[in-house]
């Protein structure tokens, strides 16, 4: 029993990157933690719970035996970018990380940091950028070319699950950020609703295209041998499913999120 | 907001950009198969032989590589595609077709011997060799080269059916990764392929 859960956590191709970014923010989530505790503002127990489930769920889909799975079989695949990309990337955002990870540094400011990140943060964090990247970044991975590349090549299998994650975590930061976009001056609630419906069409479209496509649109799991015998239709259909159904039901649970806080501060202002 | 509309403007002609740089990357030279230089990684491996003694890659130096995993029990794509090999390698000049060394990596180790490897790789042509490994050797170059292998449930007679890759990949004489080809490739195609293979 213990050996097969060994098994089965055991990473299938072990990558410093994921164990040593995995254990950054964690860290640096937990002394931002303590540190707003010690000033009696700490984040509640269900954000820090969120927070950790989130990074809990992306690092097993990246450096598990499901990793394995992911590489020799679509639908797996689709199944760990919906982890990465939509619910562990919602879960991250929703426990709304980032004051705690600034409360981290403490009374020690980096000005270059925060120059570099400022500029940064305004054009990724923009409402149409981060929509756009959002739909792209889907778009890009899946174009079967691209894709046939990304599978054969460790490095660029790394920098899609990676950009995936990023990607992902910060369009959920624009959709959930639960301060007031009007003293915050962050996206307006509106706005969000748009983000929202922006994202879910296209990948609606891509989900049902690749579903009742012919099989064999991705062929670099027949070229490199699957995990296990499955007809390479249905292996299709699955994925095509795993990229239209779920990411659609991750869009409504958003938009919830959304109608909550507009309907928060529409009763604060009365 | 009036500066909303150029910025947005700019920075999405910047992700554009990016990605059309990462997504055109031009190959230089042109296969039938897959130009995979610069995507896979070069030839190593660490095996045993038909004699049953270690093989490295450092022994192919100066060969043409194409390099193919199965197992001799397999009743459809190893026969096939060895079959359609040891043709292609048979419509190349004389000079050529010595010059390549085909490997056919059995991932079956259970079953196949070396001897009966020999035996099987001797069946198709001079330039075929068979390797195997222990699990972990085959471990290593099947991760190496991004395939997976499994196996069936044995029936009553104790046969069981073995998945693996269909690829064969190809290696020019240093050892520096350049080819992928499909098994059910066209043989004069594979032949063309080759040919480039041996030139580079």
């Amino acid at each position: 029993m213990w050996q097969s859960v060994q098994g089965a956590l055991t990473p299938y191709i072990f990558s410093p990157l994921t164990v040593l970014s995995c254990l950054f923010f964690v860290a640096l989530y937990g002394l931002g933690a303590w540190r707003l505790w010690q000033a009696g503002r700490g984040p509640s127990p269900w954000r820090i719970a969120s927070f950790l489930l989130g990074v809990l769920l992306c690092y097993a889909v990246m450096h598990t035996q499901f990793d394995y799975y992911a590489r020799f079989m679509f639908f797996m695949h689709r199944l760990q970018h919906l982890v990465l990309h939509h619910l562990g990337a919602f879960l991250i955002a929703l426990a709304n990380p980032i004051p705690v990870f600034m409360a981290a540094f403490g009374r020690w400011r980096l000005p270059g940091l925060a120059m570099a990140w400022r500029p940064l943060r305004r054009i990724l964090f923009d409402p149409v950028v981060a929509t756009v990247l959002f739909v792209g970044l889907i778009f890009f991975w899946l174009w079967p070319a691209v894709h046939f590349d990304a599978m054969l090549s460790l490095p660029r299998y790394e920098l899609m699950n990676a950009s995936m994650l990023v990607d992902g975590v910060i369009f959920w930061l624009v959709i959930l950020d639960p301060r007031d976009p009007q003293k915050a001056g962050t996206s307006g609630f509106g706005v969000r609703f748009m983000m929202l419906l922006g994202a879910l069409f296209p990948q609606i479209l891509l989900g049902a295209y690749i579903t009742f496509s012919p099989p064999g649109l991705y062929d670099v799991y027949s070229v490199c041998g699957r995990a296990w015998p499955i007809d390479p239709a249905t292996d299709q259909v699955l994925g095509g499913v795993f990229t239209w159904i779920p990411p659609a039901m991750m869009t409504v649970l958003g938009a919830l999120v959304v109608l909550r806080l507009y309907l928060h501060y529409d009763n604060q202002r009365g | 907001m009036p500066t909303f509309l150029p910025r947005t403007m700019k920075s999405l002609l910047l992700i554009a950009c990016v990605m059309l740089i990462s997504a055109c990357q031009q190959a230089s030279v042109t296969f039938h198969g897959k130009n995979i230089t610069g995507i896979m990684p070069d030839l190593a491996f660490s095996l045993t032989g038909e004699d049953g003694q270690p093989v490295t890659a450092k022994a192919m130096t100066g060969k043409t590589v194409l390099l193919f995993f199965g197992y001799t029990h397999c009743p459809d794509y190893c026969p096939t595609t060895l079959m359609a090999l040891s043709q292609a390698l048979k419509a190349l000049p004389e000079k050529t077709r010595r010059q390549v060394q085909v490997l056919f990596v059995s991932v079956d180790p259970k079953r196949d011997t070396p001897a009966l490897l020999k035996q099987y790789t001797a069946y198709f042509s001079d330039q075929v060799m068979g390797l195997t490994g222990s699990h972990e050797q085959l471990d290593a170059i099947t991760k190496r080269y991004r395939t997976a292998y499994g196996y069936g449930e044995p029936d009553a007679d104790g046969n069981y059916s073995v998945s693996h890759g269909l690829a064969i990949y190809g290696f020019d004489s240093q050892g520096r990764v350049h080819l992928m080809m499909r098994n059910d490739e066209r043989v004069a195609r594979m032949a063309e392929d080759i040919a480039t293979l041996s030139r580079l």
